[in-house]
């Protein structure tokens, strides 16, 4: 598949076997929570799932200041300091949840974490379907200990992955059940995320 | 097989031999379409198992789910948890398996010795599974009905079942007396048995009315050629316009003192009066009850006590007894015509006799000639096979007879006595079973109930009377949860030696014009089998 269907959205700056952290290339544009994203390291294509995302100044002892007391909307701020632009910097994290190697899709960690300074793309709708074939990775959704609430990640992951889908409906009661068999003896959290994802 | 006629249920989860195995229900089934009854296959590794379904219950992954239900009103979540966090157990009860070798499928279903592995798949079964167990619709098996909630044709040998007696049991207005007479037809159609039928209320020879009031037609009219209708009561059949080909009438001197001990609790005889039947008859020969009831002088009678040892209140007692026995109307003095052989003689041309009781339906006549009458056929029968043994000829054709009210026959204290407790005992060794119907099967000797090959029980509610058909059944607690489950109308349950295996049903249509039809043999085969008849006597 040629990079140009797919959307690039970043830069890997950070990499661990279980996640890698991108630099967004364009501030405030970054993957929304729970999409499936993907890098190349080498051979081997990285899938990911955003858990987090973050805006901060590119010097970590600098904090942004307050700049809009004489301005009229948040947007002039930028307008009048051009610089702002270069100062902050958008970053998202992903956890990894599979590879590719070959042809093979593998719904579990690789062998190496990713390469600094490799692209990252947004799935295209074929590649989201693909991978929601089966539903191995709600499973390591679930056991991360995350920054994030899992029950928030998992049900925007899934609502995400569902727009690949022409019958939303059906792919979600699939998960569901995935999850009520995952979560049997956690019958609240079980609740909280289909609660999460009805429509 | 067809792929697409399977309907999986689910898999096994756990489960014993004896106590049956538990099924998890897919999320795909509904619990709500589980019957308690219906008929299921389980795919083991080796072999396929067939059972029975004895018990469905709902159950949940974590109890939390029962104290704070989750909100079913959304579709969603109620789709999500059904199968999942919540799901329906059925129990199931394996009876019979096939192995895959050809052996066994030539052999067919064999009892069950072991369970299906953990996880084996259950589907509901087939029709094809069906006739796999129960044969197909030939000319041996009858179709009988169909298994609960399917379409499939249940059959049953009819020559398996005359072989060992059957019951007929159910509460009143269950559908007993028609399904008996489809048995009936069973029997009449496949040629496998003669039957002699005490028709206590007049039901199975000429027609009678079903419960709403519909005329329903009965045995002569369906085989005119092939049934005879004997009456007791020539009035009454002659009023309800049935042909009767005999009118029974019993001679004095064809009762017997084996006659009367069956009588002593409905006429209200004591111990010694029946005793003093015997010495009288020891006295007087065949001609005891004539020369017993002419005696009048006072100083004869006397006399006659003194020589016999009797005393005076025991021989007041009996004649009471007689005196209610003589005032039956179809005993005569002396009968013109010995109604024994002339049954005989219609059976042994292969013609069924259903004797009517018309307006005698009290206990005292129809104890008094069905035990009178099977008493000296079960004696020619035996008399015959016995010599059929020894000349190494043709045993004479089964004899069916089907008698209502079998308690009264049969129940603890006179089944040891009457000849329906013999044949119901030694059964099919002189070519002779019964076909009992009794609404109080509680009421019939353990040791004949037990006897019993085949059973058909209707909805019975009483503890006991389920207790008593089930004795001796393997996976009875099991059965009696389904036995007890059937609609008080047109629901069977079958079980013993002419089915493979327990199985519950409905019983086919009976009293329109269009069942008729199926029951008639058409006229293509009455030739065909005219045809056959010829080229044996041709041949000999």
């Amino acid at each position: 598949m040629s990079t140009d269907e797919v959307q690039r959205v970043g830069e890997v700056v950070e990499a661990s076997t279980t996640d890698f952290v991108a630099q967004c290339y364009e501030l405030y544009q970054t993957p929304p929570l729970g999409s499936l994203v993907k890098t190349m390291d080498l051979t081997v294509e990285l899938y990911g799932i955003v858990y987090n995302a973050t805006t901060t100044s590119i010097e970590p002892g600098r904090r942004p200041i307050a700049r809009g007391r004489d301005e009229a909307s948040d947007d002039e701020i930028y307008r009048s300091n051009p610089q702002l632009l270069k100062l902050l910097r958008s970053e998202f994290s992903a956890l990894v949840v599979g590879h590719r190697q070959g042809d093979i899709l593998y719904r579990y960690l690789p062998p190496k974490p990713a390469r600094i300074h490799s692209f990252v793309y947004l799935c295209s709708t074929e590649e989201v379907k693909e991978f929601s074939q089966s539903f191995d990775f709600l499973n390591m959704l679930i056991n991360t200990h995350l920054p994030v609430s899992t029950d928030e990640l998992v049900a925007a992951c899934l609502r995400k992955m569902s727009q690949a889908y022409e019958d939303r409906h059906a792919f979600l009661v699939a998960a569901g059940k995935e999850q009520a068999i995952l979560l049997g003896g956690e019958f609240n959290q079980l609740k909280s995320i289909l609660g999460r994802i009805r429509q | 097989m067809n792929q697409e006629n399977i309907q999986r249920l689910g898999i096994v989860v756990s489960g014993s031999l004896n106590k049956g195995v538990e099924v998890r229900l897919d999320s795909s089934a509904s619990v709500e379409d589980m019957v308690v009854g219906r008929y299921v296959t389980i795919e083991g590794q080796k072999r396929r198992f067939f059972g029975m379904i004895t018990d469905v219950s709902l159950g949940v992954i974590d109890q939390k789910l029962t104290l704070t239900p989750p909100d079913v009103s959304n579709p969603f979540i109620a789709e999500v948890i059904a199968g999942t966090a919540t799901y329906g157990t059925l129990h199931i009860l394996p009876m019979l398996t096939i192995s895959g070798d050809v052996a066994s499928l030539i052999e067919g279903p064999q009892p069950v010795k072991t369970v299906p592995s953990h996880f084996s798949t259950v589907n509901l079964a087939s029709d094809r599974d069906i006739e796999l167990v129960f044969g197909k619709e030939d000319k041996e098996r009858f179709w009988i009905g169909n298994p609960l909630d399917m379409e499939t044709k249940l059959c049953l040998s009819m020559e398996k079942l005359v072989e060992r007696s059957s019951g007929v049991f159910g509460k009143s207005g269950t559908g007993k007396t028609f399904f008996t007479r489809q048995l009936l037809i069973g029997t009449l159609q496949k040629g496998k048995a003669a039957n002699l039928i005490f028709d206590m209320n007049s039901e199975y020879g000429w027609e009678s009315t079903s419960e709403q009031g519909r005329n329903v037609k009965a045995l002569k009219q369906l085989f005119p050629s092939r049934v005879a209708v004997f009456t007791l009561d020539e009035e009454s059949s002659r009023r309800r316009r049935v042909s009767t080909d005999f009118v029974v009438r019993i001679g004095y001197d064809e009762i017997e003192p084996e006659d009367m001990v069956l009588l002593r609790q409905t006429l209200n005889l004591t111990e010694p009066a029946v005793e003093a039947v015997y010495q009288i008859y020891r006295r007087f020969g065949r001609n005891w009850l004539q020369e017993a009831s002419e005696l009048k002088d006072p100083d004869q009678i006397k006399e006659l006590l003194k020589e016999l040892g009797i005393h005076e209140s025991t021989y007041q007692n009996l004649q009471r007894g007689l005196a209610t026995i003589r005032r039956l109307p179809f005993l005569l003095p002396h009968s013109p015509d010995n109604a024994v052989s002339c049954v005989l003689d219609y059976l042994d041309r292969g013609i069924n006799v259903v004797l009517e009781f018309g307006r005698y339906k009290d206990v005292a006549s129809y104890v008094l000639v069905a035990n009178l009458l099977t008493r000296r056929i079960y004696a020619q029968y035996q008399k015959r096979t016995e010599k059929a043994m020894a000349e190494d000829t043709v045993k004479p054709q089964p004899l069916v007879i089907t008698i209502e009210e079998a308690h009264k026959f049969l129940n603890p204290e006179v089944a040891s006595q009457t000849i329906f407790g013999t044949i119901a005992r030694e059964m099919r060794k002189y070519n002779v079973t019964l076909l009992v119907i009794d609404q109080r099967p509680s009421g019939i000797d353990e040791e004949v109930m037990s006897q019993i090959g085949t059973k058909i029980a209707f909805l019975l509610d009483n503890e006991r009377d389920i207790d008593s058909v089930l004795a001796g059944v393997s996976g009875k607690g099991e059965l009696k949860s389904v036995l007890a489950k059937l609609a008080s109308k047109q629901q069977a349950l079958i079980f013993g030696h002419a089915v493979p295996m327990p199985v519950a049903f409905q019983p086919r249509e009976y009293g329109s014009a269009e069942s008729y039809k199926h029951f008639i043999p058409s006229a293509e085969t009455e030739i065909e089998k005219q045809a056959e008849k010829d080229i044996e006597e041709l041949w000999g």
